[in-house]
């Protein structure tokens, strides 16, 4: 079978984004790849954890977190896992048009996140607390920017994915990519518990 | 769709163009090799400035400059790519694979690495190079003046990027395309230190490319990472640093050690005494090259709680690499013992490397590193590790596997001299330097007063230095003399055990015309003692799919190169910087952009054209 | 083995140890490497023993034997080297402890000397290309050449002023870093027990004048140390002797903003209180008046990259400002 033809529930396999060498390939590469993102980012929790305390000439993390703005940040991050998801589910039973739907509002959430962290760094920046204020400041926004740099490609992959395949079906093709791009979105969605636990939590605490 | 590859194209459009592991393997070994020119011309120049006492001959920041960038271009682009030629040349053969799992991301990682090392280098010629050691210790790095240190870091992180494709590309091989009854017990040496080495690159470069960016956003966008009067703190440099560091050293050394492992086999006619053991081995190698990074840090004052768990966790890798030497000598042992250029190489690294083994356990006793610690004493440590070892070992990779890569046989009367003055001249050149270190002499320094009494020792040692260059003049001339002769040889010159000689010589662009068969370790010599010509297939011939070549990789490399120098001069510069970083990184997201918009799905060879090809010989 | 004692200079050498951390050090050295020669010669008996024996006879065309292995030998080769790595390993996480600096340790020196006060202290500071010894509870500092007592255990707190420097006396103990920042400061001791005059050096590179970042360290009877101490003490900034005032003049203008002589001066540049007496000038040449000259008028071709302007005297100044330096002495 062409791995560029569309799918019909007749010859619709178990696993399509598995289903073909390619596909296999690119699921454990991928897997291996996010193996590698969880060193970088676990490079950068422990250089924030070294310098969290080290504020230089800008304010203390307990003075300027705002809490209720990253709660509503991480529940939007949450839903839109879960929304990805259903995404996927409706993937492995070829609803073509459920799956597009479910993407779509993961990607909304996405830029929903994205327009929040950027309101919030901007307040932040009115605080004095900047990139260049001090050892805390240099690693909050590493480690958050890089964090919101993910979303960033995330909420761009998911967007050319859809426009690319606006009226196309699953094929043993394209399925692998929506669903790389869920393992990914689910990724950065666990990476980002951990900076709302490591970062705003402890730093809330003091 | 098989004309998508069809060959009217100029030769050069092809290089440039292919994802052909074979030939991505060939552009490895020439840039890494010319590299590896570049870096030993750098060495040169170190040894003849310390030739004597008080020489004035490179000094100051040039000399810093020089061993910056010999220690840079020999570990990150002469050392890592030429271990790439081989794992891209070798591993698919190995394990009867078509390609490799992402011939795309193969190509992408080969130019990314191509162009982040041209970048280093242009340093050079834009200024001066990086001047703050290989190990780039903040503060000196991000206080070091001029825009040297910039190249370090972008040069770097972009060849990095590539080398990390590398990583999860073999690992993703290794594990999904072995061919039928290729089991992970079956797989050659080489293959499984290829296969962890990728793992260990997966695990260590994501935490360099962190250290990059703190270093770039350090230098380049006023960070406070390592500035202690921000409240910054330069240790974390050195613990990222060495969280990549000494897992690197092993990413380093285990091909070295499977290289050795094939070869003395294959010339001793024997199969290789305790695999299983020598499988274990390079894995625990792998798992604790992680545990021990702090003994790059004994004096760094991390306390003599961290320095003991850290000096005993050291001493226990010796354990597994003592495993591996008996290993080869018991393989040799009741052998029949041809002694080929390639073979001589793998036997002049046993005792080599036994000697930086043992010195390396006495550098893990951590108080005695109190002494030995950035002295010459650790100069000749890691250089026999590295050069005894690795170097050594590339060269007998290189004989051995010369035939398969191009399909002529290196001229072994010039490989004997290349071995003995190479081999002769790297003892004379690092044996005293052990003596040079526990006598008081710090490296990194550019000179020492008369008084020390230091000057004959240095003198042998540039002597050595000369006798090396002279080994390495006599292989780059073999080379020339092998492809002016251009005679042909079979393709399986070594009587070999392995699958990789179990094709015609040249190497089929496809590989193998029908996936082998693999009944048991060293699947030909198993088939050779049955009394088969070749591999039973485990398949009737058929079409092949094959992928399509790419000019993406190249111009996506272009770009972030462009993006590159853009940073570096992004505060002197201004606009057209900004520019060159807009439009660089521009470059590589249109490339990405296009890479997923347009549908490729490679072509097929067809079975009436294999058949056609390959009439007479035997399917 | 023994050959390797009495290799390389007497004052620079790490095999001529001449205090109690670094003998413990080449103790250390000398059994790890006996078990590891001990480990090289069965490794190369072994060896050589099948280059000679196995090697391809003419017309020998037989197969060996595809020998698998052989349990017995691989438990015995994993077995043997863990014997002989925790024979390593014990003492070396004794020494690791014995060397460092804890309130511990601290305490049992001061039981052992009976001496009440415990252990002096220096503060050092490394700079691009220069080190500063403090001498916090007497009041004196100095640099470049560091006066220590024999037979005495001196606690030292290391920290640097710029990048990261490695102090190192290998006749005394070995190196440790010194580190930017209060959070990272670095303390060992150090226990000579000979007098004589030793060479320290900096062992992490620090920019380019790394390799020219020597220091002297003087080790003096009990006695002399403390009279070194009190004449460094009682040493004012005073008006020079009248064939040297014109030399005083131009240094007070041009040069004791950075560099403190007695109880004046800034602390920028090395401190001079002395300096007549000093071994080198700028912590390499030898010293006498050309040099001091030379030094002064060249910093930058002698210690490229270090923080001393070039500040053009003329010859007649130069002249002047080398006498008067020459008169600095300490106080009788």
């Amino acid at each position: 079978m062409d791995v560029g033809q569309r799918l019909t529930d007749q010859n619709f396999p178990e696993s399509p984004e598995k289903a073909t060498l390619e596909g296999k390939n690119k699921f454990l590469g991928f897997w291996l790849f996010l193996g590698g993102e969880t060193v970088l980012f676990a490079t950068l929790f422990g250089t924030y954890l070294g310098l969290r305390n080290s504020f230089g000439k800008g304010p203390e993390a307990s003075e300027i977190f705002q809490l209720p703005i990253v709660f509503i940040a991480t529940m939007i991050l949450l839903t839109s896992s879960l929304t990805s998801v259903y995404a996927v589910l409706a993937l492995k039973e070829n609803r073509v048009k459920a799956m597009r739907g479910w993407f779509f509002v993961t990607l909304l959430l996405g830029v929903a996140f994205l327009g929040l962290e950027i309101y919030e760094f901007v307040h932040y920046v009115h605080e004095g607390h900047t990139f260049t204020s001090g050892a805390f400041g240099s690693a909050f926004y590493t480690l958050v920017g890089f964090h919101g740099g993910h979303v960033l490609f995330g909420v761009l992959w998911i967007a050319a994915l859809l426009v690319r395949n606006s009226g196309r079906g699953l094929t043993l093709y394209n399925s692998p990519k929506y669903y790389l791009f869920a393992l990914y979105w689910h990724f950065v969605d666990v990476v980002w518990v951990f900076i709302f636990t490591v970062v705003y939590l402890m730093g809330k605490v003091g | 769709m098989s004309n998508a590859h069809a060959a009217n194209k100029s030769v050069l459009w092809d290089w440039l163009t292919t994802v052909d592991h074979k030939k991505i393997g060939i552009l490895y070994l020439i840039s890494g090799g010319f590299f590896f020119l570049v870096g030993g011309l750098e060495a040169l120049l170190i040894r003849i400035q310390l030739m004597g006492p008080e020489m004035t001959f490179l000094t100051g920041d040039l000399y810093n400059q020089v061993l910056t960038m010999h220690g840079t271009t020999m570990i990150f682009l002469a050392a890592m790519p030429i271990i790439f030629a081989f794992m891209n040349a070798v591993v698919p053969l190995q394990i009867g694979a078509r390609d490799v799992a992402f011939p795309f991301l193969n190509s992408l990682g080969f130019w990314l690495f191509f162009f982040g090392g041209v970048l280093l280098n242009l340093s050079w010629f834009l200024g001066g190079a990086p001047d703050a050691g290989w190990t780039a210790y903040a503060p000196l790095s991000t206080q070091s003046s001029g825009h040297g240190v910039d190249f370090y870091v972008l040069g770097l992180q972009i060849s990095g990027a590539g080398t990390l494709m590398g990583g999860i590309n073999f690992l993703v091989t290794i594990i999904n395309m072995r061919a039928p009854g290729m089991t992970f017990m079956r797989m050659p040496l080489f293959t499984w230190t290829a296969f962890v080495t990728s793992g260990l690159i997966l695990f260590a470069f994501p935490a360099l490319t962190i250290g990059f960016f703190l270093l770039m956003f350090d230098r380049i966008f006023e960070a406070n990472f390592f500035d202690a009067n921000m409240g910054g703190n330069a240790i974390i440099w050195e613990h990222i640093f060495w969280i990549f560091g000494h897992p690197e050293v092993y990413i380093l050394i285990l091909p070295a050690f499977g290289i050795i492992s094939e070869v003395v086999a294959t010339f001793a006619k024997k199969r290789l005494f305790g695999y299983s053991a020598m499988v274990f081995a390079t894995v625990l190698i792998g798992f604790l090259g992680f545990m021990v990074w702090a003994h790059h840090m004994f004096t760094v004052g991390l306390g003599p709680v961290a320095n003991s768990i850290f000096a005993v966790a050291t001493m226990a890798i010796a354990i597994p690499t003592g495993v591996k030497i008996f290993n080869w000598i018991f393989t040799m042992w009741g052998g029949r013992n041809r002694f080929t250029t390639a073979n001589l190489f793998s036997v002049g690294f046993i005792p080599t490397f036994v000697m930086g083994g043992v010195t390396g356990v006495m550098l893990a006793a951590a108080p005695a590193d109190y002494q030995y610690h950035d002295s010459y004493f650790v100069v000749a440590h890691f250089h026999y590790v590295i050069v005894g070892g690795l170097i050594l070992g590339l060269f007998s990779g290189l004989y051995y596997w010369y035939p398969r890569m191009f399909g002529v046989m290196l001229n072994e009367t010039l490989g004997k001299w290349n071995f003995w003055t190479f081999f002769i001249g790297f003892h004379l050149t690092f044996f005293p330097q052990h003596f040079l270190g526990l006598m008081g002499m710090p490296r990194r320094y550019f000179t020492y007063p008369e008084e020390f009494q230091l000057g004959s020792l240095n003198f042998i040692s540039t002597i050595g230095a000369i006798g090396m260059t002279v080994g390495t003049i006599i292989f780059v001339i073999n080379i020339i003399v092998t492809h002016a002769k251009g005679e042909k040889v079979s393709g399986d010159p070594w009587d070999g055990r392995t699958l990789e000689w179990a094709m015609p010589n040249p190497t089929p662009h496809y590989n193998f015309l029908q996936t082998p068969l693999v009944r048991g370790l060293d699947a030909l010599w198993i088939e050779k003692m049955a009394g088969n010509k070749g591999m039973t297939p485990a398949e009737p011939i058929g079409d092949i799919h094959m992928p399509n070549n790419s000019i993406l990789p190249f111009v996506m490399s272009l770009g972030f190169f462009i993006a590159g120098l853009g940073f570096i001069y992004i505060n002197t510069a201004g606009l057209p910087a900004l520019i060159a970083v807009i439009g660089g990184i521009g470059i590589g997201l249109v490339c990405m952009f296009l890479r997923s918009w347009i549908d490729d799905h490679g072509y097929h060879i067809h079975k009436e054209d294999l058949l056609k090809e390959n009439k007479g010989v035997d399917a | 083995m023994l050959g390797l004692m009495g290799c390389g200079n007497p004052q620079l050498s790490a095999l001529q140890p001449q205090g109690k951390g670094a003998s413990a050090l080449f103790d250390l050295m000398i059994l790890s490497l006996a078990i590891m020669v001990v480990v090289l010669v069965v490794v190369f008996i072994l060896f050589g023993y099948v280059l000679v024996k196995f090697r391809e006879r003419k017309g020998d065309d037989t197969i060996p034997e595809q020998v698998e292995g052989n349990h017995m030998l691989e438990v015995l080769w994993t077995a043997i080297p863990i014997v002989l790595l925790l024979v390593l390993a014990v003492p070396t996480v004794m020494t690791t402890f014995d060397l460092a600096v804890s309130e511990k340790s601290a305490e049992e020196s001061k039981d052992a000397s009976g001496d009440k006060e415990g252990p002096m202290t220096i503060n050092v500071t490394a700079h691009q290309y220069w080190w500063e010894f403090e001498y916090p509870d007497q009041g004196v500092i100095t640099s470049q050449e560091l006066y220590l007592p024999v037979d005495e255990r001196v606690n030292v707190n290391l920290s640097s002023a710029d990048v990261i420097h490695s102090f190192w006396i290998p006749t005394i103990s070995g190196k440790m870093d010194t580190n930017p920042g209060d959070k990272l400061e670095n303390k060992m001791w150090l226990h000579p027990e000979k007098v004589g005059t030793f060479q320290g050096a900096c062992a992490e590179l620090c920019g380019d004048s790394h390799a020219l970042m020597y220091f002297k360290v003087k080790v003096l009877e009990k006695e002399e140390f403390d009279a070194w101490i009190e004449s460094m003490k009682n040493t004012k900034y005073d008006d020079a002797p009248s064939q040297v005032a014109e030399g005083q003049k131009i240094f007070e203008n041009n040069c004791l903003s950075c560099h403190a002589v007695g109880d004046k001066g800034g602390n920028v540049g090395p401190a001079l209180t002395g300096f007549a007496d000093n071994e080198k000038v700028a912590g390499i040449l030898e010293h006498n008046k050309d040099n001091i000259k030379d030094w002064i008028n060249n910093p930058q071709d002698i210690k490229p990259g270090n923080n001393m302007p070039d500040f053009n005297f003329n010859e007649q100044q130069l002249d002047a400002l080398a006498d008067y330096l020459l008169e600095l002495k300490t106080a009788e």
